[in-house]
């Protein structure tokens, strides 16, 4: 039986988020203290070490991106926080910075003293106004307590854009400008915010560091799956009856996540579908439920882990009705600077209401099928590149709900 | 505040643009042309620069709209937990479609995308207020507490 590990929910309903005696109570602010006794480089190693990979959607090793900013020469260097969870489905940072504030701002400070930078940016997205308020709280609160010393911490809110989770999106909205992501390389450790070297990571992944500050790389890479080691905090909606959130260890299956955590399907309905990491994730049938949720063994099934939502559908739900809203969504947030994803994004979503209103025919979906795949290598960013992964995935397992509806 | 103070209050704050945007909203619930126009003056940018950025994203508005901006999440976890259901309560409650406001510049209806309370969905904002498992019968009460 799988169980709960609360590593970046630690203490989550233990302490009051608004005071920070609280969190220095239980031993906070102590992994700061201990991070700035070592030295840098033996600092990254640890997280290195740690095998800790980014909690956003990328999974790329966090002290190596962490060690390519401390190279970087520069007079300035920044630590960027990407709060813009925009992902239908995901409000695991939320929850973190809601309840938890002082992990955050703790977990970025130990990057900054990493990498040589005294400047964080928190990038929140507008939809969470009540958690820019409660960080700009723990943010007055450390800076009264000394705690952070030379490290300045700011709050800059997002207004509404899907795509400002691309951090190079992300970094352009922070300079005030359109949210467009950059054409890459320079990637962000080399020339990120203000041209200087940045490190940007998810809230997630900063709530991460403390712990293996504090309880060493050892200890965080013997929990959950060796190559993606640590816990996952999981958001489930849709036909589940526990429709709440989980901090699970990767090793932990898709079908424990649903089943066990979830409680299952609601009624005497039986599973259908599960999509994971958002609206951009694969669809997954049930004969591929015993996958763990870790980031490798979700890529070899063709799918992604992605922000952790899972989204789950009941024997009685149209796919075909459930994927024209999804792909209306990536014409909605589509930014329009490349024309692959501006055009793609826009089709796509005309050939699925085609299907959806019974007016489609067998052509559209093989049109739909080359459109996804000309998509998914030709777009700019991550989003163009994903945006097909839904609309794929389920003509290639689903194809009974695209046939019924077809003219 | 006049738009033209809020505006130089964030002048020297770097990419500042996008918070004096949102003061400005708080106060006109939307950006009228004057204050896109003095945006570019302030942050020493081209008028086009400043409107793109304006009409980038999707909280801020370049057109009039009604002072309390109710906003109907549509996404996937909203959609299929009968987020299509609110969306008619609530027109047919204003008397007005999505995207417009009512006559009374009381309130403004918008679709939105997911704004991370999928705990209990579907989900509506008033303001960036939330309301949880949105019904039909639960919608005149939350109109009431903005009348």
């Amino acid at each position: 039986m799988a169980e709960e590990i609360r590593i970046v929910l630690r203490n989550y309903g233990k302490i009051d988020p608004l005071k920070i005696d609280d969190y220095l109570a239980i031993g906070g602010y102590e992994a700061l203290i201990k991070a700035r006794s070592m030295d840098r480089e033996e600092l990254i190693e640890e997280v290195k070490k740690s095998k800790l990979r980014g909690r956003g959607g990328a999974g790329f090793n966090c002290g190596q991106k962490w060690a390519f900013a401390y190279g970087a020469q520069a007079d300035q260097k920044y630590v960027v926080c990407n709060a813009d969870e925009g992902e239908p489905g995901t409000y695991k940072d939320r929850i973190i910075m809601e309840n938890d504030p002082h992990t955050l701002l703790e977990g970025m400070a130990i990057c900054g003293y990493a990498i040589g930078a005294n400047k964080g940016y928190i990038y929140c997205r507008g939809e969470y106004p009540q958690v820019t308020q409660i960080l700009n709280t723990a943010i007055a609160q450390a800076k009264e307590k000394d705690v952070l010393r030379d490290f300045d911490i700011e709050v800059k809110s997002g207004a509404g854009a899907y795509v400002c989770g691309e951090e190079t999106a992300l970094i352009e909205s922070i300079e005030g400008n359109r949210g467009e992501p950059r054409i890459r390389p320079p990637f962000p450790p080399v020339s990120g915010l203000w041209q200087k070297p940045t490190i940007v990571n998810n809230v997630e992944t900063f709530a991460n560091v403390p712990v293996i500050v504090d309880k060493g790389a050892d200890y965080y890479a013997s929990i959950g799956a060796p190559a993606y080691p640590g816990t996952k905090v999981v958001t489930l909606t849709g036909d589940v009856n526990n429709k709440t959130f989980f901090e699970v260890p990767t090793n932990t299956t898709i079908r424990e996540v649903i089943f066990q955590f979830g409680g299952g399907i609601p009624g005497d309905r039986k599973f259908k579908a599960v999509q994971i990491g958002g609206n951009s994730g694969a669809f997954i049938s049930a004969d591929l439920l015993d996958t763990p949720i870790a980031f490798d063994a979700m890529t070899s099934i063709g799918s992604a882990l992605g922000s952790g939502a899972i989204f789950v559908l009941d024997e009685t739900r149209d796919i075909v009705d459930v994927i024209t809203r999804v792909a209306k969504f990536f014409e909605d947030e589509s930014c329009g600077k490349c024309a692959p994803c501006r055009e793609g994004t826009a089709r796509m979503y005309e050939l699925m209401e085609k299907l959806n209103s019974g007016q489609g025919s067998a052509n559209d979906i093989v049109l739909l099928n080359k459109l996804g795949r000309v998509m998914s290598y030709s777009c700019l960013c991550g989003l163009g590149q994903a945006a097909p992964t839904p609309v794929l995935t389920t003509i290639e397992r689903f194809s009974a709900d695209y046939n019924a509806k077809l003219m | 505040m006049s738009y033209k103070e809020i505006l130089a209050s964030y002048k020297d704050v770097p990419g500042g643009m996008i918070e004096a945007f949102h003061a400005i909203q708080g106060q006109y619930s939307y950006l009228p042309e004057e204050t896109i126009i003095e945006a570019a003056r302030v942050f020493n940018l081209p008028v086009a620069k400043a409107y793109e950025v304006a009409t980038f994203y999707s909280m801020f508005s370049v057109n009039t709209r009604g002072k309390n901006v109710i906003r109907i999440c549509e996404s996937a976890p909203c959609h299929v937990a009968g987020a299509a259901d609110v969306v008619a309560a609530l027109e047919r409650e204003l008397g007005i479609k999505m995207g417009e406001s009512t006559s009374d510049g009381k309130f403004a209806l918008e679709l939105t995308e997911c704004v991370g309370q999928c705990q209990a969905t579907p989900v509506i904002t008033v303001n960036g207020k939330v309301y949880l498992d949105v019904t039909p019968a639960k919608i005149p009460d939350i109109l009431a507490e903005y009348k």
